[in-house]
């Protein structure tokens, strides 16, 4: 059994390691800061916290004026309020100015669970995708968010970092961590999977599978959504002519549209979406709501199963 | 600026900048002169009185800061850049031209801009950021902002109002260009804002009232701001939209269409 962790547990511990070696960092919250682990770095740097209550349109335009006077600024609330409660703040006063702000949203996607509907994010990366200047990292798993955190602390500009609720399983022998470069984790010729988030663990289920039926899959880790890896996507397109996306998000601006983008601009195949298919959340466990909304393993077999003979 | 001017310097000042906007607008062919106009005094004021900051060091970190909340008033901002030697008065004319400095609504390629604005009710939040930077470094500058009273309809607006009182930050002057009018018409009429004092002071807030166009009562108010120390001030300054050119005063529908020609040479033969 692999290693489980709350990604946001690890952010907490990285956001505290970064306070004590750079002086400049300063983090905000919005009435979250227990859910999101930001309370790890308060109670280690209180001059350095902020906390504004309920109320993420001021936090985030905050962060702006902040980041004008040369702070780097990591601020959290839920991927819901993040994305979309404060998006005109996040696109002129983030965006627009290219302002050292990194946003880290916890609780995205459908795997919120028993909060439903109104606290699943699944139409954030979509939001951030389309702000120029943004950058916006997924981070497959426990170790993976620290690295994520760290490349956004050395990059300058504005950063969406999207982390879920859920423990995840850390992935093994997924190779080093370059912001904006994916990740091979499988080789295979038949078809290519790629998905970012939790959604990797699914794939890497998915593979094993096919593996036991005779295709081989090549598995990608697109944790870094912009700038996009157009690379590695065009290579298994010419290589394996059939992609399946796997987001834990709507099927509208999301991943598989990031790869939509790149494969129609300059080689044409099928891209196969396993997402949420144009609905809202519901109330659950996060399992189940995986089997409900074709978000497991399975899913995303007969996902290859179906579409790899017509190719 | 080092050496400060008398009032009726300022008086002459002002004059000048705002014959400035009228002929930027001209040239640019669209525009906000109405607000620009109606918060000239407060800002020519604040920048050759009041301000520290450095033109040939936009940048030095010891600087005062100012934001323009109400973005669409930068034809203001530009023209005071200009005078106080930010950049060559020549490039006001570049104003809404392709590949300008300087934008339609405040972005930062202008020398003295800090952050974008143009998208209303952000400009607070920005002001308490920068306060809070300066806390975090234990600096000792202070931050101005300028409001428009139609931005304080949005909600924003409110939530900053209550944190900079919540983290007492006394090194925040907001400025209030409170001229009555929006686009649609009187804010009264469109969305009530009154009582304006109550309601900043209920927020945690010093209240300053001062006619917006008396340059004593303009400086007296920014001496006073600095004087309070467990608290956000806000000079609540009662202006007139358009001040200063008779037939653009109190009048809503120049609040985002620039002069004419024509109407531009009147402008100027009033600002003589």
């Amino acid at each position: 059994m692999a290693e489980q962790l709350y990604q946001r547990d690890v952010y907490g511990q990285a956001l505290v390691k970064l306070g004590a070696s750079d002086k400049n960092i300063v983090v905000l919250d919005a009435d979250l800061s227990s859910s999101t682990r930001t309370n790890l770095f308060a109670k280690q740097f209180p001059d350095r916290f902020f906390n504004f209550g309920v109320a993420e349109q001021n936090m985030i335009a905050t962060a702006a004026g902040l980041a004008s006077c040369g702070k780097t600024v990591f601020l959290s609330t839920f991927a819901v309020f993040a994305a979309g409660r404060a998006w005109d703040q996040v696109r002129v006063s983030l965006s627009y100015n290219n302002f050292n702000v990194k946003i880290v949203a916890t609780h995205a996607g459908i795997t919120v669970g028993p909060d439903g509907a109104s606290h699943q994010a699944l139409e954030d990366i979509a939001l951030m995708r389309v702000l120029a200047n943004m950058n916006i990292i997924i981070p497959g798993d426990g170790p993976q968010t620290e690295d994520a955190i760290m490349a956004a602390a050395q990059h300058a500009g504005p950063f969406y970092i999207r982390l879920g609720r859920s423990k995840v399983a850390t992935l093994e022998n997924k190779g080093e961590f370059k912001f904006g470069k994916a990740q091979l984790l499988t080789q295979g010729n038949d078809v290519t999977i790629v998905a970012c988030g939790m959604m990797v663990a699914q794939a890497l289920g998915a593979v094993k599978n096919l593996a036991a039926k005779g295709i081989n899959a090549r598995l990608i880790n697109l944790h870094t959504i912009r700038p996009i890896d157009s690379e590695i996507i065009l290579k298994a397109a010419r290589e394996t002519k059939l992609i399946i996306a796997c987001e834990e998000h709507n099927i509208f601006g999301g991943l598989a549209s990031s790869i939509d983008e790149v494969v129609a601009e300059n080689f044409p195949v099928k891209v196969i979406r396993v997402g949420v298919r144009n609905r809202f959340g519901q109330s659950g466990e996060p399992d189940e709501l995986l089997k409900e909304y074709n978000l497991t393993s399975l899913d995303i077999e007969k996902a290859v199963l179906s579409n790899i003979s017509v190719r | 600026m080092s050496n400060k001017l008398t009032t009726e310097e300022l008086v002459v000042q002002a004059r000048q900048i705002r014959r400035l906007i009228i002929q930027m607008l001209a040239e640019a062919g669209s525009g906000h002169p109405g607000g620009s106009l109606s918060a000239t005094d407060l800002i020519t004021a604040l920048y050759f009185n009041v301000l520290r900051f450095n033109p040939a060091d936009s940048q030095w970190p010891e600087r005062d800061r100012f934001h323009m909340s109400k973005g669409h008033c930068c034809p203001l901002w530009y023209a005071v850049l200009a005078q106080t030697g930010y950049f060559p008065k020549e490039k006001l004319f570049t104003l809404r031209k392709l590949g300008s400095m300087l934008q339609g609504h405040p972005d930062r390629k202008t020398p003295g801009v800090e952050s974008a604005s143009g998208s209303l009710g952000q400009g607070l939040s920005i002001a308490l950021g920068m306060s809070l930077a300066a806390k975090v470094d234990k600096k000792d500058y202070r931050v101005y902002v300028l409001l428009g009273d139609g931005e304080l309809q949005e909600g924003s607006v409110w939530e900053a109002a209550m944190a900079c009182a919540h983290f007492s930050c006394s090194n925040i002057c907001a400025i209030l260009d409170a001229n009555g009018c929006q686009i649609d018409g009187r804010c009264e009429d469109i969305m009530g804002l009154e009582p304006l004092a109550a309601k900043w002071q209920a927020f945690g807030w010093h209240v300053i009232e001062i006619n917006g166009h008396d340059m004593q009562q303009i400086l007296a108010a920014y001496d006073q701001a600095k004087t309070i120390k467990d608290k956000p001030t806000i000079i609540i300054a009662r202006t007139v939209k358009g001040k200063g050119v008779s037939f653009m005063e109190g009048v809503v529908g120049f609040h985002g269409r620039a002069p004419t020609a024509e109407e531009a040479k009147k402008a100027l033969e009033e600002l003589a």
